[in-house]
């Protein structure tokens, strides 16, 4: 019986148990004071939803081998222009948040090129050189926010240069896929239309993965050598990984921003990436291995987490504030444990 | 002849190969010192100014930034989790203004507590780094981040609920939790920088004749000895006497403004400037502790602890093969780091006398670690000339890009964001440069 419970710690993890025993007493916490139930699991879906692209954009990184993708604010920011984009062209509705989409993709995948260009030259310290990338590019873009030629009245300031610091997306694609044939289960509202596309894109990626390319890739990661003697070009594939990476996290930071319904520019995207590595890790993956599963788990424990944090805190202590540090003690907490594991005990 | 024109020629070579060595192994010094001469120029400041500035900056920084250095010479990279002991310091000064101590006992007594604080914050870090070789910097990053959420969850939740404490100055209003800015004006602030203070030009003065007297006395000891440097000691000693005539001019300065001033609109600026130059104060004990971080930098390097702390840098295979117990070298390099960090984040609040309570450590590594790059330090190989030389260019920005990108772009947000892009980039550079060299120099390996 003992070895099975080792067993069972082992295999599952953990920081994961703790995090799920930690949910589970949140939720019957939430159960003693009285928070509706139906609210909380509604919530939770929907900030599943939500962040589930940006999670699922680590994915290819980490399988192609380039590590954790602390990177991610790059592909954020080629979302957010394409964002801006489409509301320059006066575009609304689903064609709005298609064409943001479309806009998005093509900066992503030249970002991305050269991205994956980089980490190939610094094999070995990708994430902390991807961290600080994505730090100066999101100040460099801040830079850049002020002085792109936005004319849109919704988006640029009255008085000064620039656009705002937050732009609502209220009639133009605010919701658009919330709002998408949404039924009711009880007094639980499905957000149908976010969680289709959430795992239409899970699906591309699942089947990209069975491709030719997609094996060669995860072949390249998993033991660059090996596949390099196989005749795989693994630089090649290491950036092919990166630039995936780094459409997903525009698609998702679209998705992301019409469920919130506002975009959100200069510093916000800073540490966006913190929390979509995090999430990904409290799913099961390592540094090394990922799946979509992984995403799909990790992304519903850790926005449950903060769903059910936020209002029992809110009863029980009116402080507001324990939500937001239960996320960076739980999310920097379950990174550094990832990073134990890499040598550990070398 | 032959001869004579060749050792011209020869000269003209190794004036050119120093010149290019410099632009290469310098390549971020120089760019920096450059956009700082620009940005100097555009912000429209006058000299006075920005010396009384940059020095306030230098005396509050430098410790932060010397205390990254043992690390990287043990072989661990930029000590991101210097954090931690920022923290230690902190939370010294919470507990010293919440008793009252006032003034330089207060800082003592801060400097006291925040000591074995830092101590077991450098130990749990050391041993989670062990755990973590070849990702140190990437963990001390993350590790930096999560002790913020555990000191918020300290400061915000449990202090007034767990952990008894009444003050109304400190508390906020519901009783629990430390408030958000706490102001130490007529507590700790200046506790260090006021016990002693001198004009610039005293201060210059006292300080080369001092080196003149240094200059002499070896010059006197060495005359015999056929190696001794003569070209570098003629020249510390000419700049010396240059220094001499420069702080005796400008504290004559106001005698000289009246009988010279209306001669030319040169003159009557220069010795404007001057005049401000005398009002420029330092602050003696806060460099005198500085300075003592500097000999004790150099100090530990020469004894046998040093030597491992290199050894281990250099290969720490090898090192654990002759007998040295690199873990635990490596977690006394931190345990080192984070106990100085601890200190310099008191040094820096004392002056500062405002502190965010859950804001002023979170960019302390960055800032600290900026710095020291920008003096032209790398992850393997950090100097104290390197520390200093990158505070003064760092703070250099700090102080003229929110002027210069209101005069150059009409708008000081602009010069902000310029300023965080060139800290995050330049730290990313160099982390990318270096990691860029290790994989050519593995491939030549091959």
């Amino acid at each position: 019986m003992k070895a099975r419970v080792k067993q069972f710690i082992e295999k599952f993890g953990l920081p994961r148990i703790i995090i799920v025993g930690f949910l589970i007493f949140l939720s019957i916490l939430a159960a003693i004071v009285e928070i509706p139930f139906g609210e909380l699991i509604k919530d939770s879906l929907v900030r599943t939803g939500m962040n589930g692209v940006l999670v699922l954009a680590m994915v290819p990184g980490i399988l192609s081998g380039v590590g954790l993708n602390f990177g991610l604010p790059l592909g954020i920011l080629c979302g957010l222009l394409g964002g801006l984009i489409s509301i320059e062209l006066n575009l609304s509705g689903g064609i709005g948040f298609f064409a943001a989409v479309l806009f998005s993709i093509p900066f992503a995948a030249i970002v991305g090129f050269g991205y994956g260009w980089l980490l190939n030259k610094v094999k070995g310290s990708e994430m902390m050189v991807a961290t600080y990338v994505g730090f100066s590019a999101v100040s460099l873009m801040s830079i850049g926010w002020m002085i792109l030629p936005f004319k849109s009245p919704e988006m640029a300031w009255p008085i000064g240069k620039g656009v705002r610091t937050t732009i609502s997306l209220a009639g133009r694609f605010d919701k658009i896929l919330n709002d998408f044939a949404t039924f009711n289960i009880g007094s639980i509202t499905i957000p149908t239309g976010l969680i289709l596309f959430t795992l239409a894109l899970c699906g591309i990626v699942w089947i990209f993965l069975r491709s030719k390319t997609g094996v060669a890739m995860k072949a390249a990661g998993d033991n660059p050598r090996f596949a390099m003697a196989a005749g795989i070009n693994v630089n090649k594939h290491r950036i092919i990984g990166t630039i995936l990476s780094t459409i997903l996290g525009a698609i998702g930071i679209i998705v992301y921003s019409q469920s919130f319904g506002f975009l959100q520019l200069y510093q916000a995207p800073m540490f966006m990436g913190f929390a979509a590595v995090a999430a990904i890790l409290i799913g099961g993956a390592t540094v090394k291995k990922a799946s979509i599963s992984n995403v799909l788990i990790g992304t519903f424990l850790f926005q449950s987490l903060l769903v059910v944090a936020l209002p029992v805190a809110n009863k029980i202590m009116t402080l507001g504030s324990l939500a937001e540090i239960t996320r960076i003690i739980v999310s920097n907490g379950i990174i550094l444990y990832a990073l134990t594991q890499v040598r550990g005990g070398e | 002849m032959i001869d004579k024109i060749n050792d011209t020629e020869n000269q003209k070579d190794n004036f050119k190969e120093k010149i290019k060595n410099l632009l290469t192994n310098h390549i971020v010094t120089v760019v920096f010192a450059v956009l700082c001469l620009i940005g100097f120029k555009a912000s429209g400041l006058t000299f006075s100014f920005y010396l009384n500035d940059i020095i306030t900056r230098i005396s509050r920084n430098a410790f932060l930034v010397l205390a990254l250095i043992i690390p990287v010479l043990a072989g661990m990279g930029l000590n991101f989790a210097i954090v931690l002991g920022a923290m230690a310091g902190q939370a010294a000064i919470i507990a010293v203004a919440h008793w009252g101590i006032t003034g330089w006992q207060g800082i003592l007594l801060c400097a006291v507590i925040a000591a074995p604080l830092a101590i077991i914050f450098g130990y749990l870090t050391g041993k989670l780094l062990n755990n973590t070789k070849g990702q140190e910097m990437i963990t001390s990053l993350i590790l930096g981040f999560f002790a913020n959420g555990i000191y918020q969850m300290v400061f915000l939740i449990l202090v007034g609920s767990i952990i008894p404490m009444k003050n109304e100055e400190l508390i906020l209003s519901t009783g629990v939790g430390v408030r958000t800015t706490i102001d130490l004006t007529g507590k700790l602030k200046y506790g260090l920088d006021d016990i002693f203070k001198l004009s610039f030009p005293m201060f210059v003065l006292l300080f080369s004749v001092a080196l003149a007297i240094y200059v002499i006395f070896k010059y006197h000891n060495n005359r015999s000895l056929k190696e001794f440097n003569n070209k570098k000691y003629k020249a510390i000693g000419v700049t010396s006497l240059l220094l001499i005539t420069f702080s005796i001019i400008s504290m004559n300065a106001a005698g000289l403004f009246q009988s010279f001033g209306d001669s030319s609109e040169i003159a009557r600026k220069i010795l404007l400037e001057l005049i401000m130059i005398n009002n420029v104060k330092v602050p003696i004990v806060t460099g005198v502790l500085i300075t003592l971080l500097c000999l004790f930098n150099i100090f530990i390097s020469k004894t046998k602890i040093g030597q491992d702390f290199k050894s281990v840098g250099q290969d720490m295979h090898i090192a654990t093969v002759s007998g040295i117990n690199s873990n635990k070298i490596r977690v006394i390099a931190i345990v080192i780091s984070t106990v100085l960090a601890a200190w310099g984040q008191i040094i820096y609040l004392q002056n500062l006398g405002t502190f965010s309570t859950y804001g002023s450590h979170e960019q302390v590594g960055m800032f600290a670690i900026a710095a020291l790059l920008i003096g032209g330090a790398s992850v393997t190989k950090a100097t104290i000339g390197q520390a200093l030389l990158g505070t003064v260019l760092f703070h250099t920005l700090f102080i003229v890009s929110p002027l210069a990108g209101r005069n150059l772009f009409g708008d000081p947000q602009l010069g902000e964001f310029f300023r965080a892009f060139v800290a995050y980039g330049v730290i990313g550079l160099s982390l990318g440069m270096h990691a860029w060299k290790q994989q050519i120099q593995a491939r030549h390996k091959l």
